[in-house]
C-alpha cells in the first residue's frame, strides 16, 4: 500500500504542479472538434473548473472514479454531458472532453517531465472510468428529452374542444395507445364536470388503426361519461375502420355512432332540443 | 354512524353523501330511503354523489338496489355529480348501474324527473 499511496501522490503532485500547461492543453484539444459552436472561454471556464475537482479528487489518494471521493467530478461531469446533450452535441464531442486531458497528459509523459508509466495507467484507467461516466449521463439526458417530449405530444394532440354550449368534442389523431386513451379519457370526464356539458363527441377521423384494445377503452370512456350523465356520440369512423370493427367483432352496443362529427354535433343538438331553421324560414 | 338526511324538495327525496361511505352507511340510506318513498310518496329520489372520492364495487351495486327499491314505490333515482375517478373505477370494475339515471349536477339530475313525471302523469 505505501507504494501505491507514493505513487498516488507522484501523479497528486504532478497534476498540482503541471495544472496550468495540463488545462491550457486540455482546452486547446477539447476546443478543436467542437468547431468554434462553444466558446474557447466558455469552455476554458468549464474545463478549469473540473480540473480543480479531479485535483482535489485525485489528491484524497482514491483512484475509484465510482467512489465518494469522486463524486464531485461525477456531478459536475453529468451537469456538462446534460448540458451538451441539450445543445445538441454528438457523443464523440461530449466524451472528447474528458480524453482530451489523457492526450495532454501523455504529451506531457512524451516530454519526459517527470511522470513514470505507473502514472500514466492509473491516469489513463480513471479518465476511462470518467469517459463512460460522461456517455452515460449523455444517454440519460437525451432520454430525459425523449421523455418529455413525449409528454408534450400526449398533451398536444388530446385537446377538448366545445362545439356548442353543452356539447364537447374531442377529436383524435395519430395512433391511440392506452397510455394516450387514458390521457383522453381523463380529459374529457374532467371537462364534462368543469364545463357541465351533457354530450361529448369522440371524433376518430384522424386515427389510423382501431383495435380490440383501443375499442375497449373508447367504450370504457363513453361508458364512464354516461356513469357521469353525459352522452358520448362517436363519430369520424373511416371505411376500413369499420370494417375491422365488424371484423373483429367489437360490439358498441347502444352507443351512437355517427359517420362525420357534422352529423354527431347534429345528433347531440338534437338532443339538447336544438333545432335548426334557415334564416328564410325554409327548413 | 352517521346518518346520511334525506331531504323533501317537492315530491323529490335527496340525500347528499357527504362523508366516505361505509357498507353499513349505505345500508342504512337504502332502509331509510325505502320509508322515505313509501311515506311522502316521492316520485323520485336524488343521490347527490359530488363529494364521494372513493366508490367499490358493493356500493356501485347498492345504488343500483336502491334504484331497484324505488322503482317499486314508481320512483325514479337519479345519481348527480358523479366525479371522473369514481366513474372510471365503476367502468373498470365492469358495474353497470342498471335503471339508475345520472345527471352531471343538482339541477340537471331535478329536470331529469321532472321530464320523466311529464311523461307518466298520476
Amino acid at each position: 500500500m505505501t507504494t501505491e499511496s507514493g505513487r498516488s501522490d507522484n501523479l497528486a503532485a504532478l497534476l498540482r504542479d503541471r495544472a496550468e500547461t495540463l488545462t491550457a492543453r486540455w482546452v486547446e484539444l477539447s476546443a478543436a472538434p467542437l468547431k468554434g459552436r462553444l466558446s474557447v472561454a466558455e469552455l476554458d471556464r468549464e474545463l478549469t473548473e473540473l480540473y480543480s475537482v479531479l485535483l482535489a479528487a485525485v489528491e484524497t489518494g482514491n483512484r475509484d472514479a465510482h467512489g465518494s471521493a469522486f463524486a464531485d467530478v461525477r456531478a459536475l461531469l453529468s451537469d456538462i454531458s446534460r448540458r451538451r446533450a441539450r445543445a445538441g452535441f454528438t457523443p464523440t464531442e461530449t466524451a472528447i472532453g474528458v480524453f482530451a486531458l489523457k492526450q495532454a497528459f501523455f504529451e506531457l509523459v512524451d516530454r519526459a517531465e517527470g511522470a513514470g508509466l505507473g502514472d500514466v495507467v492509473v491516469l489513463s484507467q480513471l479518465l476511462d472510468a470518467l469517459g463512460l461516466w460522461t456517455f452515460e449521463s449523455y444517454a440519460r439526458a437525451r432520454e430525459e428529452v425523449i421523455d418529455e417530449q413525449a409528454e408534450q405530444l400526449l398533451e398536444l394532440t388530446t385537446p377538448v374542444v366545445k362545439l356548442w354550449d353543452g356539447v364537447l368534442a374531442v377529436p383524435l389523431v395519430g395512433t391511440l395507445d392506452s397510455a394516450r386513451t387514458q390521457v383522453v379519457m381523463e380529459k374529457l370526464l374532467e371537462s364534462l364536470v368543469s364545463t357541465g356539458a351533457a354530450h361529448a363527441i369522440i371524433d376518430i377521423t384522424g386515427v389510423l388503426a382501431v383495435d380490440t384494445q383501443v375499442a375497449q377503452h373508447l367504450l370504457k370512456t363513453v361508458m364512464a361519461a354516461r356513469l357521469m350523465g353525459a352522452e358520448c356520440t362517436i363519430s369520424g369512423i373511416r371505411p376500413h375502420i369499420a370494417q375491422t370493427i365488424v371484423g373483429l367483432g367489437i360490439e358498441f352496443g347502444d352507443i351512437p355512432t355517427k359517420a362525420s362529427l357534422a352529423d354527431a354535433l347534429r345528433h347531440a343538438l338534437k338532443r339538447s332540443g336544438v333545432d335548426f331553421v334557415r334564416a328564410d324560414g325554409r327548413r | 354512524m352517521e346518518r346520511i338526511p334525506i331531504l323533501k324538495i317537492g315530491d323529490v327525496l335527496l340525500a347528499s353523501i357527504q362523508i366516505d361511505l361505509q357498507d353499513r352507511d349505505v345500508l342504512a340510506l337504502q332502509e331509510d330511503l325505502a320509508e322515505r318513498i313509501s311515506e311522502t310518496g316521492a316520485h323520485g329520489v336524488i343521490l347527490d354523489i359530488t363529494a364521494v372520492d372513493i366508490v367499490d364495487s358493493f356500493i356501485g351495486r347498492m345504488f343500483a338496489t336502491i334504484a331497484a327499491t324505488s322503482r317499486l314505490f314508481d320512483a325514479h333515482t337519479v345519481v348527480v355529480g358523479m366525479r371522473p375517478a369514481v366513474a372510471i373505477t365503476l367502468v373498470e370494475l365492469g358495474l353497470t348501474l342498471g335503471e339508475v339515471r345520472t345527471a352531471l349536477d343538482l339541477e340537471k339530475g331535478l329536470a331529469i324527473l321532472a321530464e320523466l313525471g311529464e311523461q307518466a302523469p298520476r
